[in-house]
């Protein structure tokens, strides 16, 4: 199973960007957890149930992501310091169309 | 020198110890020994979109495979430990090395309660708790058997769920009168048991098994009295903590290490987490949690404490389920004497039950209610009083409550 793998770049709250390679279909967030990128908790693993995995997408990427399900909207209205682009990175998957693109990291997720 | 730490368990608690250390500058040597064949990894997509099928196994995994060389820890797989000798500070491992540590965590987890009964022993019945586990009852699991599930709480629902959306014929067999009885109350069992029965899963509550029979292999399973044919049983009947390392080298358990609001067990030199343990919760009174939020907690606490930063574990539980299209999501922790306020209509499949202690609320249950469940969180950690019918008030919006 050699999937494609597309990069992303993780840009910390202090600055410091990190850039990875992430498989096709993964989450965004597993990207930033399996290359312990810090900044994104993700205590849930990726099950939309602890809003600890948000990120802020950059502007000239964010019409190129689904929209928001209502689930991840209603998560994000708890999340601390939400933006108009900020993104549960559980819910995005990578694609080709993705590659290249930029996360920024909140401060602190709780 | 540095100092060594060494890590007997490869979950959730240990992979998440070793990070946090790392996080808390401790840089000398960190062994971690694990009895399974894969590095830490994720157990509750297990029973669940893993079994489905649309989860593959790589993502499982909690680390990238390079991880553990870079961060400079030995991981030591299909490996176990024999003894621990505090004396002389070292691990004694199943193939005779020993391992010296300046610090030791211990996060062996827990293992699956196995059923005693005549029959217990026979092929085709199935437990659910590892990689290893999953891969064998994947193997059978295919539409048009017959699964027989004992145990109607998180791991036997989740595994029905998966079992009826891939087309077996399944029954889930309880010994308690409602479902899911020790996690959440009578209107949420009663709410899931309604579910399950609609998606074509049969419920026997109230219904003991006495054995199993079988030519070579399980084929009947004796529940309340009657013999049902089956082609599979899978046994989700709860955990036991892996404390026998602990107490063998004299260390205090009592169903779970115990270890004290640092995660340090009775020896300076030695803490616990995760599964494993049993420690006095923010109520005051002695636990044990089986979930990730403790894992992930009462690690990064082991590890402040390990690094002579330690902070007191207080953390609100929180634990989820997913079934069918259905999000459960509870903080806190119930108990029977509370006051249920129910928010919402479970008809509509999305609802909360809040459950108040003199006023206080002192856990939530959430299904599809992520606003609930956000806030009711919180307002378990502030231990925050909230009038019963402005709770109920539906067209007051959660955050309005903030």
């Amino acid at each position: 199973m050699n999937k494609a793998k597309y990069k992303v770049t993780y840009i910390e709250d202090s600055g410091k960007a990190h850039t990875v390679e992430v498989a096709e279909g993964w989450s965004l967030m597993e990207g930033a957890v399996k290359h312990l990128i810090p900044g994104i908790d993700a205590d849930c693993g990726g099950a939309c149930a602890c809003a600890t995995c948000q990120v802020y997408v950059a502007p000239e990427w964010q019409a190129k992501l689904p929209p928001r399900s209502d689930m991840e909207e209603t998560m994000l209205d708890f999340a601390p310091d939400v933006r108009p682009g900020s993104r549960l990175s559980c819910q995005l998957r990578m694609s080709a169309e993705l590659d290249g693109i930029v996360l920024h990291l909140p401060k602190s997720q709780h | 020198m540095p100092e060594t730490i060494v890590i007997i368990g490869a979950g959730q608690a240990g992979a998440q110890a070793v990070q946090s250390l790392r996080a808390e500058g401790f840089d000398g040597p960190i062994t971690m020994v694990g009895d399974e064949a894969y590095p830490p990894y994720q157990r509750p997509p297990l029973s669940k979109a893993y079994l489905l099928g649309s989860f593959e196994r790589p993502r499982l995994f909690l680390k990238a495979d390079n991880y553990y060389a870079e961060t400079g820890c030995e991981l030591l797989l299909n490996t176990s430990a024999r003894a621990i000798h505090r004396a002389e500070r070292t691990v004694e491992l199943t193939d005779g090395r020993k391992l010296a540590y300046d610090k030791l965590l211990l996060t062996t987890g827990a293992q699956v309660r196995k059923l005693k009964c005549p029959g217990a022993d026979l092929p085709g019945i199935h437990y659910l708790k590892t990689i290893a586990d999953v891969d064998g009852l994947q193997a059978v699991f295919q539409a048009g058997k017959r699964i027989a599930i004992v145990g109607g709480g998180y791991i036997g629902l989740e595994v029905a769920a998966v079992g009826a959306k891939r087309g077996l014929d399944v029954t889930v067999f309880e010994a308690m009168d409602r479902l899911m009885a020790r996690a959440v109350s009578p209107q949420l069992s009663s709410f899931y048991a309604a579910e399950h029965q609609k998606a074509g899963v049969k419920l026997k509550l109230h219904t003991g098994v006495q054995a199993f029979e079988g030519n070579g292999k399980v084929e009947r399973i004796i529940a309340g009295g009657q013999s049902y044919d089956t082609d599979i049983v899978l046994v989700g009947i709860g955990v036991v903590p892996c404390d026998e390392l602990a107490t063998h080298a004299g260390l205090a358990s009592e169903d779970g290490i115990v270890v004290d609001q640092n995660a340090r067990t009775g020896d300076p030199h030695i803490w616990a987490a995760g599964d494993c343990t049993r420690h006095v919760g923010r109520e005051g009174h002695s636990l044990r949690l089986e979930c990730v939020q403790n894992a992930i907690d009462q690690a990064k606490h082991a590890a402040l404490a390990m690094v002579g930063k330690p902070k007191t574990y207080s953390e609100v539980p929180w634990f989820w389920s997913d079934q069918y299209d259905l999000k459960l999501q509870i903080a806190g922790l119930a108990r029977p004497s509370d006051t249920l306020v129910l928010r919402g209509d479970p008809a509509a499949r999305k609802f909360a039950v809040f459950h108040l202690r003199d006023g206080v609320v002192a856990a939530v249950e959430a299904v599809n209610a992520a606003p609930e469940y956000l806030m009711g969180k919180k307002w378990v950690g502030e231990g925050r009083k909230i009038a019963p019918q402005m709770l109920a008030d539906t067209s007051i919006p959660m955050k309005q409550m903030a």
